[in-house]
Parts: C-alpha cells; structure tokens; sequence
C-alpha cells in the first residue's frame, strides 16, 4: 500500500460527499486512474453509501404507530 | 411531530437497540418525553434535533442498563498511520438483481450495521440512511463535525468490509485481500 493509497483511502468519504476542495479532488483522481486497489475501493465505498441510502431506512411498522398514537392520546388526553 | 419524526427515531432505536421491541419502547418513550417537555423547548434548535437527541439518550440509557459485550466489525486493520486499511479489493458493485429485489439484501445489510460499536451505529443511522446533515448528526450526538466525519469514514469502511465478503465471489477475496495485507 503505497502513501499515496493511504491518503486517498483517508479522503474517500469526503470525496464521496463532495466535500474535498478542487485540487485535493483532482490529486485523488490522478491518482484513482492509475491505481486498480484505490478504484476497487472507491467504487464498493460508493455502492455501499448508496445501497443504505436505498434499501436501510425501516418504515415504523403500522400496529408500531398505533399503539404510539394511543399512548400519546392517553398521555395528552386528547 | 409524530408523522414527521416517529421514521428517524424509530430507525435510530432499531439501530441502537438491534430490536424492534425495544426500538418500539424507545420510540413511545421518546415522543412522551416530548410532550411532557413540548413547553421547555426553547427553539434553539430544530424540533427534530430535539426529539433525536431525546431518542438518543434514550436508548444510550438502554444499552447501559443491558450492557451485554458484542463484538463489532470495526477494528480494522490500521496503517502505521492510525488510518483503517481495506483487507478486500474485489468489486462486486454489479449486483444482480435477484439480491437487490430480495430480503436477501435488507437482511445483509441489517447485520453488518449491527455489527458496528455503538459510536459508530449513531452516526452512521443519522448521516447515510436519515440523510441528516454533518451539523444535524454532531448535535443530536453531542459530537463535533470533526468527530462525526471521522466516525462516518470509519463506520462506511467497516460496512463496506462486510459487504464485500458477502458479495464478492467466493475464493478470490481472500487470496487478493491477504496479498493487499502483506504488502504494506
């Protein structure tokens, strides 16, 4: 693992953000087209932030709410 | 309040808790609370901030009281550095879509979170799957920005470990993980 991988392996998240400044961005890319271990990594980081995004988020289960909506209305007497 | 809020503090509690039970009581709890406190919010932050920071704390308290050891995916191998180190480098981005469409995917990726320690769980539950921001995060979880980036790189690349032996084909991991291992 070379320094330059090292670098980069520690900008990945802010790079995937779009949080790196220019400059910072276009060395990590430089550096991504040359290096097959730095793009293997970058894209499954990628994939894994986007499979969350998609598929993680649990809905609160119907009979869940219910019974929230109840407690509440007890609690506030509404 | 309910409507709007019960989905992320819900999601935060199952999260935490890794069980709908207790994520269920946490999420009652966290809304009685606020309603029993709805005249002491002062504004100085967003209700959603509030009620997540109540919810948090909530469930931290859960923890303590259970305080069972589990053992976490994120102790990753560390450069010289402190930086975590990828161990697979096989990409397995082009997943059919037999698992995408399957509970195949929503249980594998329900484990690796589980896996996480608990400082990583929170971040990682509020900034990549609530989609609240670094600011939002670090206040409900009394973290600075800095803190809460460090936590997200690191809980991003524990899951993306974990994932990676999951879906990569079997066999050719190992052997090209291990070569990267050695080679630093």
């Amino acid at each position: 693992m070379s320094v330059l991988c090292r670098e980069t392996l520690g900008m990945l998240s802010e790079y995937l953000d779009g949080e790196l400044d220019e400059q910072l961005c276009a060395e990590l890319e430089r550096h991504m087209a040359e290096c097959g271990d730095c793009r293997v990594v970058v894209d499954t980081l990628r994939k894994t932030v986007a499979l969350y995004h998609t598929h993680g988020h649990r809905d609160v289960p119907a009979d869940a709410k219910a019974r929230l909506y109840a407690v509440l209305s007890l609690e506030t007497g509404s | 309040m309910v409507e709007r809020h019960s989905g992320t503090v819900y999601n935060l509690a199952l999260r935490l808790m890794n069980n709908p039970q207790e994520a269920e009581e946490v999420l009652q709890e966290t809304f009685i609370s606020a309603y029993r406190a709805l005249d002491r919010f002062e504004g100085r932050s967003k209700l959603g901030t509030w009620l997540y920071r109540i919810a948090y704390n909530a469930a931290l308290m859960r923890l303590r009281k259970r305080r069972v050891p589990t053992s976490s995916i994120d102790e990753p191998l560390l450069t010289e550095d402190g930086e975590a180190m990828p161990r697979q480098l096989v990409d397995w981005t082009s997943l059919p879509d037999e698992i995408l469409l399957s509970g195949e995917l929503r249980g594998v990726l329900d484990e690796a979170v589980a896996k996480l320690s608990e400082t990583l769980r929170g971040v990682f539950v509020l900034r990549d799957i609530e989609g609240l921001s670094t600011a939002e995060t670090a206040a409900i979880l009394d973290l600075t920005e800095a803190n809460v980036k460090v936590r997200l790189h690191r809980a991003r690349l524990a899951l993306r470990e974990h994932l990676t032996a999951y879906f990569a084909p079997t066999g050719r991991v190992g052997a090209r993980g291990e070569a990267y291992v050695r080679a630093v």
